[in-house]
């Protein structure tokens, strides 16, 4: 039997504050399969960009720490990789799009330059043959004119251009898998549609499967195959994209899916689920969900709740997985 | 009416009550700054206990023991007149800091006033000011006051005044920036609206919330200052005989630099930890500024 | 680009009035009768005449200045009151030390600088950083002639690898050319070395904080190419300002320093005119200094523009 594409398991990361080291993932699992999309929702604060840049080896090596699981690629254990052969792992067989298109390419470097500097770090090969690669895929994006634009500085282009020109760069060596952090939350509506067209595209043509973080379930319908839905530092659902919208087996992703705008009218605001996230290293005991959860018992307030195999697939980390039937959207 | 009136009291209170309490907690954290300060403390006190401390007379010549290597009858030994050095070291510390302090002075009243003036008065006498201040600046510091004291002659006073204009331009900047960012503030705007005239304001909201960066400034600036005199008067154009500063000192010890170096290791020494307790100081001061005081300097 | 510079440029012209301005008034600062002053105390009346008709001291004030400076814009800044030697000629045979001295002087405190700074960066809060912190502490507090005076005691007194004094033309063999501005160079470059450590790990340490910094690592740059590329690129900006800042300082340091090394420079001639009140030789090379300053604040300006691309529009 063959691994899927992407392992995580029992994920714990600690981050260095004041108060000495905090947990700030506690026991995150997911996989992701050759070619899947899978979505990774959850408020913010729940944890998606740290278990990203965990996936990534990309955690900040003095204050943070990896305390316990595995993360495959492949088969291939990533946690305690030399840091050498994680930086050549990274841009080739992995890589990732961030939420912020304004910072996050290098504003002193020409785009085609930045690209052509990936490609030659993974391909090896001429200057001139990786500035080839650099144009085709700015073109593949959809970046007009691509080879007048490859000469062109960050600054030059809108948020959206910009994100084109991120997504371009993520997928100049073809990875395998394709991390996107939030790509369309700092976007204008129109432009986000734009940009997930483009992610699905992609997906299409190189055959990458896509780890998709949002905070946004509506975005998750449109271009995921599955979910796994973080609250507070754990994964408290995984399950397939309809499942999860008909029949949520976690109070915590039905108050997501209440809060969704209606899909036919997104206003863009977010309605949002009363009480917020609890900060890192104040987790209440029991059940994480449970001062904010409409269906507490007591119970949920003392015993930790493990997640729980569900029939149908998937894995819910509610007490009353078995006794409570929650409202699906529409 | 009320509430207007209520709101505008308020914003009249004095900026930030905590903030003087919040910046005293956090430079006592500074260990290397507090150093500094009791170094500084020591020193000034030394200098001015001078006559007490000094174990010769520091003028007195003594030609039957000249150039005599520390230790013995004499500290830190004595110079080519058989003078002893600790005494005159004390002594001439005394020139060095007055000197640094005048500087500092003259730095202080000429940055100040132009800088409120730049901030409060329209944009063509703001221009104007900024424009001289940065024509003073593209001139090289030391080469400038050289010349001035070319001209003017040499003499300490002459030297430190000079040295005071040439710094100025920093308080200038320090001034107007503070101005320009409180008068943006609801507070002036509501001490304006009252009809409160301009010198209450800069007196009670604007030289308060400079005052902490001016602090940190005057310290660095007198680090400058001590360099700057030392500098001078090593080249002679400085502290005249048979007065001595610490720089005078190994002007006239760099003839010896071959057979007796501690007339030169031991004023500068003393001029190197002096500086550096300065920098330290200032830069401990403005680490324990909070942001919202820093944006001014 | 073009329009950039031409407008940076045409920005030097005010600068260069007010500074010209601030030159020529020195004169009027000499306190009492120029004229006496120049002449020297003992001059009898007629020796003071002469000196106040040669000085054009009888002019109204600002015909003076439009003749001073309409010289000055010649490339004539008159001639020593002592020597008849012109100014221009004085200073154009001294140049070449003082550029050597600042040049090399430069070049040690980018050497010790740029590794010491992306050190400190890289290892923030450890050792490493602590020691270039504290270097950049000293480094700006130790007066740099006496700085001068230990090293000529260390290294060409007790260990005699350097000479202690004087100047070997480059034309007289580039080794010793080189080997006699190690001391001096060292002795000018500790304090911009310090200031230059002290701005690049600040900057850098900003820099590798940046958003595109997380961008190239999560493309597979090694750590190398994205503190050398991108984090210093990036981080350039206000290190090449401060660098720019350290030519006024270089040139004021240099007259120490040629006094401690016994080099024939600029410096050495600044003292020379100013023990001599030789008004000219003075006025002349304070223009000669605020136009190195202000041409270096040019290049430094331009060079954001290859820096910052941004910058180049604007
Ligand atoms: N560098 C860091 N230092 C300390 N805590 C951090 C750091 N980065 C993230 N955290 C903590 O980790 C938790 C999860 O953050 P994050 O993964 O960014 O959330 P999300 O991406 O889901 O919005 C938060 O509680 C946050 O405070
Ligand atoms: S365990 Fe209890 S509190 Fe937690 S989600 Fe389930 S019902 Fe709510
Ligand atoms: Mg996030």
């Amino acid at each position: 039997m063959t691994e899927p594409l992407l392992v995580v398991e029992g994920l714990e990361v600690e981050f260095a504050t004041d108060r000495g080291w905090v947990q700030v993932l506690d026991g995150v699992s997911f996989t992701v399969g050759r070619g899947e999309t899978v979505g990774l929702v959850g408020e913010s604060g729940s944890g998606k960009t740290v278990t990203s840049l965990a996936v990534l080896g990309l955690l900040p090596a003095e204050s943070s720490r990896i305390t316990a699981g595995s993360i495959r690629l492949d088969g291939r254990e990533l946690v305690g990789l030399p840091r050498r052969r994680m930086e050549a792992l990274r841009g080739d067989e992995l890589s990732m799009i961030f939420q912020e298109p304004m910072t996050s390419l290098d504003p002193a470097f020409r785009v085609g330059d930045q690209i052509a500097e990936v490609v030659r770090r993974h391909r090896g090969g001429s200057k001139r043959a990786a500035w080839a690669r650099a144009v085709e895929v700015l073109s593949t994006v959809g970046i007009p004119h691509a080879e007048r634009r490859a000469r062109s500085y960050p600054h030059e282009f809108s948020g959206g251009m910009r994100q084109r020109v991120m997504i371009a760069m993520a997928l100049s060596c073809e990875p395998k898998l394709v991390i996107a952090d939030e790509p369309t939350t700092a976007l204008d509506v129109t432009i986000q549609a734009q940009v997930l067209d483009l992610l699905r595209a992609m997906r299409d043509e190189f055959g990458t499967a896509v780890v998709f973080v949002t905070h946004d379930l509506g975005v998750v319908a449109d271009i995921c195959d599955r979910a796994v839905v973080m609250y507070a530092g754990q994964v408290v659902e995984r399950a397939g994209v309809d499942a999860l919208y008909e029949h949520p087996r976690h109070p915590y992703t039905e108050a997501l899916l209440s809060a969704m705008p209606q899909l036919t009218a997104r206003s863009g605001r977010l309605a949002t689920i009363p009480g917020s996230t609890p900060p890192a290293g104040a987790m209440p005991p029991g059940c994480r969900f449970h001062p904010r959860c409409g269906h507490g018992v007591d119970a949920c307030r003392d015993t930790a709740v493990a997640e729980h195999p569900l029939a149908e697939g998937g894995t819910s980390r509610c007490l009353r997985v078995s006794d409570l039937a929650l409202k699906g959207s529409a | 009416m009320t509430a207007t009136a209520i709101d505008r009291r308020e914003a009249l209170a004095p900026p930030e009550p905590g903030a003087r309490a919040r910046f005293v907690r956090r430079f006592r954290r500074q260990r290397l700054a507090l150093a500094a300060l009791v170094y500084l403390v020591l020193v000034v006190l030394a200098t001015v206990l001078a006559p007490l401390l000094a174990t010769h007379d520091p003028l007195a010549q003594n030609l039957g023991s000249v150039l005599q290597q520390p230790g013995g009858g004499h500290v830190l030994g004595t110079d080519d007149l058989g003078r002893d050095v600790f005494s005159r070291a004390l002594y001439a510390g005394r020139v060095s800091l007055v000197a640094a302090a005048q500087a500092v002075g003259v730095a202080v009243v000429l940055g100040v006033i132009p800088g409120l003036v730049a901030g409060y008065a329209g944009r063509k006498v703001d221009a104007v000011i900024m424009r001289l201040t940065d024509a003073l600046m593209s001139f090289p510091p030391l080469i400038l006051a050289i010349a001035f004291v070319g001209v003017l002659g040499p003499s300490l006073t002459n030297a430190m005044f000079v040295i005071g204009v040439i710094f100025a331009p920093r308080f200038v900047r320090l001034v107007r920036g503070t101005v320009l960012s409180i008068r943006e503030e609801t507070f002036v705007e509501a001490s304006r609206s009252i009809g409160t005239p301009t010198p209450r304001v800069i007196v009670r909201h604007v030289l308060p919330n400079a005052l902490s960066p001016l602090i940190v400034q005057v310290s660095l600036t007198a680090a400058m200052a001590m360099l700057a005199e030392a500098s001078l008067s090593f080249l002679g154009l400085g502290v005249q005989p048979p007065d001595a500063s610490w720089g005078s000192m190994i002007e006239r010890g760099f003839r010896y630099t071959a057979t007796a170096p501690w007339l030169t290791v031991f004023p500068g020494l003393l001029i190197a930890l002096t500086v550096l307790a300065f920098n330290v100081l200032g830069d401990g001061l403005r680490d324990s500024l909070g942001r919202e005081i820093r944006r001014g300097s | 680009m073009l329009r950039y510079t031409v407008r940076r440029v045409l920005m030097m012209v005010p600068l260069l009035v007010l500074v010209s301005l601030g030159v020529f008034a020195l004169v009027l600062m000499i306190p009492g009768d120029p004229a006496i002053t120049i002449a020297g105390e003992n001059a009898t009346e007629a020796q003071i005449d002469a000196t106040r008709e040669r000085l054009g001291l009888n002019d109204p004030v600002l015909v003076q200045y439009a003749a001073w400076a309409g010289h000055a814009l010649t490339g004539d800044l008159g001639s020593s009151l002592f020597s008849n030697e012109s100014v221009t000629g004085a200073i154009a045979g001294r140049f070449p030390v003082t550029l050597a001295l600042t040049l090399a002087a430069m070049l040690i405190a980018l050497l010790i600088a740029v590794p010491a700074g992306v050190v400190a960066a890289l290892r923030r809060g450890r050792w490493q950083d602590r020691g270039a912190t504290l270097f950049a502490s000293v480094g700006i507090s130790l007066p740099n002639f006496w700085v001068g005076i230990l090293l000529i005691m260390a290294f060409a007194l007790a260990f005699p690898i350097f000479p202690a004094v004087g100047y070997t033309p480059i034309s007289e063999g580039v080794g010793a050319w080189a080997r006699g501005l190690v001391l001096p160079g060292i002795t000018l470059g500790t304090a911009v070395a310090a200031e230059i450590t002290r701005q690049l790990r600040g900057s850098l340490t900003d820099t590798l904080q940046q958003d595109f910094i997380r961008t190239a690592r999560a493309n597979g740059l090694s750590a190398r190419a994205v503190v050398l590329r991108h984090g210093l690129k990036n981080a350039a900006v206000p290190v090449v300002t401060v660098i720019g800042f350290q030519v006024g300082f270089l040139l004021g340091g240099s007259v120490i320093v040629e006094r401690v090394f016994g080099l024939p420079g600029l410096g050495d001639l600044a003292i020379r005119a100013v023990l001599q009140r030789d008004i000219p030789m003075i006025q002349g090379i304070v223009v000669v200094a605020a136009l190195i300053v202000m041409l270096v604040n040019l290049a430094v300006d331009l060079s954001y523009g290859w820096l910052n691309p941004k910058v180049r529009q604007a």
